[in-house]
């Protein structure tokens, strides 16, 4: 059969979603930052809510996510998304509100706005790419960089005596009761970019079904900051990085998951 | 029938808000300002109106609340007092440089560090040349009453509309502290009616979405937008000059102060006159824009001018620089939460102006 | 039984050649081109094409939402 029979608009079984814009992302090659872009653009896609959607873009390297996604957001302060979120949804209750933010922003600087709004109950959805390092800025350690992992800030390694543990906010946040549905995922592969978009589906029904807040963190690679390749760099995340952040849901329907 | 109430200037810009139709509150408790926050929770306006009304975890995210709402179109508003607005200050450069409107209310307290809880006007710098970073300016109003305290939020929400800006009322712990007479007004409805040119309402079908942003990484766009700004401000300084005058029609000195110290200066004119001393007083309603026309039309004919502040001397810079040379221009002020008597204001007026 | 045919459309200009993709593939389809498009990318592109039963892997995968995928169901 020719390629041609086989391109034909019948056939398409899978395209970019008109949700993302055209722009070319501004990420590096291989980021997981514009899959799970995409996912998340699809799950308001497939939900039918663009129309009552309001995104969070956060100071990072997702700073632009705005320019991708297509609809009506506004960008935070370094940190400060899940205040904004609270600002927006306060004033439209009943619409879709969701931060987008990286490890430095929700683990760092905006550690008091992330609990804070998880603790309220806040009804809004955190999509949370933990990279385990300050991508943006040039790759310095992150509170969520792993023990003895090499960042610019940390070159002989993260000492845990000196520079602190890394932190599991998605655990900790799990904890509140203000959260109703908590998931750690990733999008390095074809099965986990689908688990993924599952979860961030079931973020944004539970976030519609007004059950506080809900939150999809999402292990990423940043094989600039890590200085891999960027299929290297999902190796060293799989090998690394999921031990000590095990993907699966933390939290559903209120309820803490056991097996974690 | 007239709807008159004895309130603390603290209540009064609270329910000042309530009735211009704000949409949300979000503030974090700090003296002397706490009663703003609590008296709108004793209201619960969420019945009265429908204003929400949040207790944030800190200024810093009370501020990036209010900047979250008001990217909605809302009216909405925070206050503080100075540590509070020193908190603020990246949410106040972001709401300036992304063009969202909100009141914000500084009830000053004497600095610097945690200072003391007692009344100040020190914050005067930090409210009309910025304060955060960046070239921004915020519209500031400086209420002189509790009445005032309740107009304001009228005022102060207005212009933020027209503007797209963010407006501060610069007040102080006396007047938002103390109780006078207060004149209410009708409750205004809550808008309901978004601009879709900026707010965040959701894309509607088959339009474009909106993003609200402060940042671009265009250097020449961000020049444009600085311009932009820059023209707006113009505007804003061309347009929403507001002053009082007294008793400078057959005045040979005059008293430039705002606020709580415009009330001091009133009672020193008072005590002068009856000494034979003619002074006359110009109260700036907006220190920024600044009053600087009318004040360097009545300063040829004075023979000094007495800024005085509860500060070590800030908005006498903006005097010096409209009053112009060859008048004489003098400060006096008290710090740190001190409140100068009129005795002592008209004492450093003849100690700075006259007997020199 | 039903055999699936695919086949992949690769927005070359907008490919970052980051082999993502590539790792993604069950049947080996994808390759990295020796050629670099205007960004100065190796870019993707199917190099087994017989081979591609338009399970959408790659497209799912790919962080720049570049490929798009159809398919054909075949009866024997
Ligand atoms: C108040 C403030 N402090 C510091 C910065 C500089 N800064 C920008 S992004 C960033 C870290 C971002 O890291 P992360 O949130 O993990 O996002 P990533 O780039 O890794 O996706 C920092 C420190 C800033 N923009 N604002
Ligand atoms: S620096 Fe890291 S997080 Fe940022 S775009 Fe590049 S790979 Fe992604
Ligand atoms: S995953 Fe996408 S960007 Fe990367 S090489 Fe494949 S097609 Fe190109
Ligand atoms: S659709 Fe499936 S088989 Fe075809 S190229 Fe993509 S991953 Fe390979
Ligand atoms: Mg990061």
């Amino acid at each position: 059969m020719d390629i041609k029979d086989i391109i034909k608009p019948e056939n398409l079984v899978y395209q970019k979603t008109p949700l993302m814009t055209d722009k070319t992302l501004s990420y590096c090659p291989g980021c997981g930052h514009g899959t799970a872009h995409r996912i998340v653009m699809e799950v308001i896609e497939e939900m039918g809510i663009q129309s009552e959607t309001i995104g969070v873009a956060p100071v990072g390297c997702s700073v632009l996510a705005y320019d991708f996604m297509n609809v009506d957001m506004v960008g935070a302060s370094h940190g400060r998304a899940p205040a904004v979120a609270t600002g927006i949804k306060r004033c439209w209750p009943e619409k879709f509100v969701y931060t987008y933010q990286g490890d430095g922003d929700l683990a760092a600087i905006g550690t008091a706005e992330t609990i804070h709004a998880a603790n309220r109950g806040e009804n809004i959805t955190i999509i949370f790419i933990n990279n385990g390092i300050y991508g943006m800025t040039g790759g310095q350690m992150a509170p969520t960089t792993l023990e003895g992992m090499k960042t610019s800030t940390s070159p002989y390694g993260r000492d845990l005596k000196s520079m602190g543990n890394p932190l599991k906010m998605t655990e900790l946040l799990a904890q509140l009761p203000g959260t109703c549905y908590v998931s750690r995922q990733s999008v390095h592969s074809p099965r986990n970019v689908r688990r993924a978009k599952k979860a961030i589906r079931a973020a944004f029904e539970s976030q519609k079904a007004n059950k506080g807040l809900s939150l999809v963190e999402i292990v990423s690679n940043c094989n600039s900051g890590w200085k891999m390749e960027p299929v290297a760099s999902n190796e060293w995340m799989v090998e690394h990085m999921f031990p000590f952040y095990p993907l699966g849901d933390l939290k559903v329907d209120g309820k803490l998951v056991n097996n974690q | 029938m007239k709807e008159l109430r004895l309130m603390k200037g603290n209540e009064a810009v609270a329910e000042g808000a309530i009735r211009a139709g704000a949409d949300g509150y979000f503030g974090y408790p700090i003296t002397p300002q706490s009663e703003v926050m609590e008296y709108l929770m004793a209201q619960q306006p969420e019945k009265r109106t429908g204003m929400v009304v949040l207790q944030a975890e800190s200024e810093v995210a009370a501020i990036n609340m209010v900047y979250g709402a008001a990217s909605t179109g809302k009216r909405v508003m925070t206050s503080s007092s100075s540590p509070g607005i020193s908190l603020m200050q990246e949410g106040i450069s972001y709401l300036a440089g992304a063009e969202l409107p909100c009141l914000l209310l500084n009830v000053a307290r004497g600095g610097p560090g945690l200072g003391t809880i007692q009344p100040s006007q020190a914050d005067y710098f930090q409210s009309v040349k910025g304060g955060g970073h960046g070239d921004y300016q915020l519209i500031v109003l400086a209420p002189s009453s509790v009445q005032e305290m309740f107009d304001f939020a009228f005022l102060g929400f207005d212009l933020a509309f027209k503007y797209r800006n963010p407006v501060l009322m610069l007040s102080d712990g006396l007047i938002g502290q103390m109780m006078e007479k207060v004149e209410l007004c009708e409750q205004l409805p809550r808008v309901t009616h978004f601009d879709r040119s900026w707010t965040l309402t959701g894309k509607p079908d088959g339009q474009e979405r909106n993003i609200v942003t402060s940042l671009d990484l265009d250097a020449s766009r961000q020049e444009i937008h600085n311009q932009h700004l820059q023209e707006k401000y113009r505007q804003c300084k061309e347009n929403e000059v507001r002053f009082e005058l007294l008793n400078t029609d057959d005045a040979e000195y005059l008293f430039v102060a705002y606020g709580s110290s415009a009330r001091i200066c009133q009672k020193a004119i008072q005590l002068g006159r009856e000494e034979g001393i003619k002074i006359g007083l110009l109260r700036p309603i907006t220190l920024w824009p600044f009053p600087a026309k009318p004040l360097s039309e009545l300063a040829p004919r004075m023979k000094g001018i007495l800024s005085v502040e509860q500060s070590a001397g800030q908005m006498v810079e903006d005097v010096r620089l409209s009053a112009g040379c060859g008048v004489h221009i003098e400060h006096y002020g008290r710090m740190g939460g001190m409140i100068p008597t009129p005795e002592q204001v008209l004492e450093n007026l003849k100690k700075l102006l006259i007997t020199k | 039984m039903a055999k699936m045919k695919g086949a992949i459309v690769v927005d070359i200009e907008k490919c970052k050649g980051c082999e993502v993709c590539r790792v993604a593939c069950p049947n080996d389809v994808i390759a990295i081109a020796q050629e670099v498009n205007h960004k100065g990318y190796h870019y993707a592109y199917q190099e087994h094409q017989e081979n591609c039963v338009g399970c959408a892997n790659c497209a799912v995968v790919c962080p720049d939402g570049v490929i798009t995928v159809y398919k054909v169901k075949l009866s024997d």
